[in-house]
């Protein structure tokens, strides 16, 4: 039944932060405030650990690929597609829950022991909209660029390491990430992008706005928020693999 | 102003009577608006008549001290920077930290911090002020600082202030109708000079816990 009752309060929690905001113009700030601090400060994350999965990825399949049966380009390809397909969208993502998951929690959740919230409320404001809403939103249209910059440096990681290595000719990898590229793969991955920046966004944000306590249970909440912010996002990327692809 | 033990309601009852908590039963009426009967429409319009002072001042720690206060502002006014930067300098003024602008909540006393959070309330020009105790945490000093500024206030704009409390020195100060909660319940009700000489068995253990107050009655 627990989960229900989670279910309901999230439900709800959701329904007034999508409420008609007080003014659009400070709202609208929120949100660039919000890219800056979610998106912007991700990006040296989402560069270093990017461009070492493309780089491990390459010497990886190279190593596994010694079959003389195997075009040597197939290294390229695998790599372009697990970039693509799953890498980037989906542990990317993980690491984003993770950073950006608690921080939400952690800020909602600081605000709503110290009564921040609370003060938000007594003026009338909707703090539910005011403090989740652009969370959101700059999740849900700055996660995508982040994505499309992890695949590019993904791919670009694996051939600078891949011919510092030794394992793949300059030739053969941009043979392998140029043959039978299909673009939906990259709608693919931008749909699921923008359905984890939604879960990445709300769900720690929900954790954070219902904490109760202190200090400590601003602690908890941020572990929970990203604890269910990653299992939500394994099971949507199974779902929408299933919908999308198959 | 509401005053009673740890743990007998007082916060409750304000929480209610703002609107943070849902209440079971009863009214909770505004110059005769029933709060529990209006849509969510008419609960806002009357939350933007309500001022509240947190205990621990409930600012935004990511602004800084103009931005607290031009923050209300800037979410129910149409006045231009300029005049919201006015508004807030005044208020600032009003409760004495004309130099605090550009500083963050964190870099605040606690006293300071309640000063400030009188200016976000005042800055709206509120018809009801609320005080959830204003005291607590601070030195008998800065407490009798904040007193006096919650007075001026209250008589200078026209304010109904209600305030709560388990500071006697504060009833003393400032105080003017008095309602004692004792477990939840509306125990006992009066004016200053009654709470001094009421025989109210709960009230007088209350009233007279510390040895000044005990000093005073035997003076009386």
């Amino acid at each position: 039944m627990n989960i229900f009752f989670h279910f309901g309060q999230y439900y709800i929690l959701m329904k007034r932060a999508f409420g008609k905001p007080e003014k659009r113009a400070i709202y609208r700030d929120r949100i660039f405030e919000e890219m800056n601090s979610l998106g912007i400060g991700s990006l040296g994350i989402v560069a270093i650990i990017s461009v070492f999965m493309g780089a491990v990825i390459t010497i990886q399949t190279a190593f596994n690929f010694e079959s003389p049966l195997i075009p040597q380009y197939a290294v390229g390809v695998a790599v372009r597609d697990s970039m693509i397909l799953e890498f980037s969208p989906a542990i990317v993502s993980l690491i984003l829950a993770g950073k950006i998951g608690s921080s939400i929690a952690s800020e909602i959740g600081t605000m709503r022991v110290t009564e921040q919230i609370d003060a938000l409320e007594i003026m009338g404001i909707n703090s539910a909209g005011y403090l989740i809403l652009p969370k959101i939103i700059a999740s849900v249209l700055f996660n995508p660029i982040l994505i499309i910059f992890s695949m590019f440096l993904g791919i670009l990681g694996g051939y600078v390491f891949g011919l510092m290595s030794g394992v793949i000719t300059d030739f053969d990898y941009i043979l392998g990430i140029t043959y039978e590229f299909r673009p939906f793969n990259v709608i693919y991955a931008l749909i699921k992008t923008a359905v984890f920046a939604f879960i990445i966004a709300s769900v720690p944000a929900y954790h954070g706005y219902y904490t109760k306590g202190g200090a400590l249970e601003v602690g908890k909440s941020s572990t929970k928020g990203v604890v269910y912010t990653s299992v939500l996002i394994l099971t949507f990327d199974l779902i929408l693999t299933q919908v999308l692809l198959v | 102003m509401i005053i009673g033990e740890s743990g007998s309601g007082k916060t409750t009852l304000l929480k209610c009577m703002v609107g943070l908590n849902e209440v079971d039963g009863g009214e909770v009426l505004f110059d005769g608006r029933n709060f529990y009967e209006l849509d969510f429409k008419g609960k806002k319009e009357i939350r933007k008549e309500i001022g509240m002072l947190f205990q621990g001042g409930a600012l935004f720690d990511s602004k800084t001290v103009e931005e607290n206060v031009v923050f209300p502002l800037s979410m129910f006014t149409d006045l231009t920077e300029s005049e919201k930067r006015d508004r807030a300098n005044f208020c600032l003024q009003r409760v004495n930290l004309p130099d605090a602008n550009k500083l963050y909540p964190s870099e605040l006393s606690g006293g300071m911090k309640k000063r400030v959070a009188i200016a976000r309330a005042i800055a709206v020009q509120p018809k009801y002020l609320f005080c959830d105790e204003p005291n607590s945490g601070l030195d008998p000093k800065t407490s009798i600082v904040i007193d006096n500024l919650i007075k001026e206030i209250t008589d200078e704009y026209g304010i109904t202030t209600i305030v709560i409390t388990h500071d006697m020195n504060s009833v003393i100060e400032i105080g003017d109708n008095i309602m004692f909660i004792y477990k939840g319940d509306n125990w006992w009700q009066g004016s200053k000079a009654e709470i001094l000489k009421t025989d109210n068995q709960e009230v007088c253990d209350f009233v007279y816990a510390t040895k000044f107050m005990k000093d005073l009655k035997s003076k009386f």
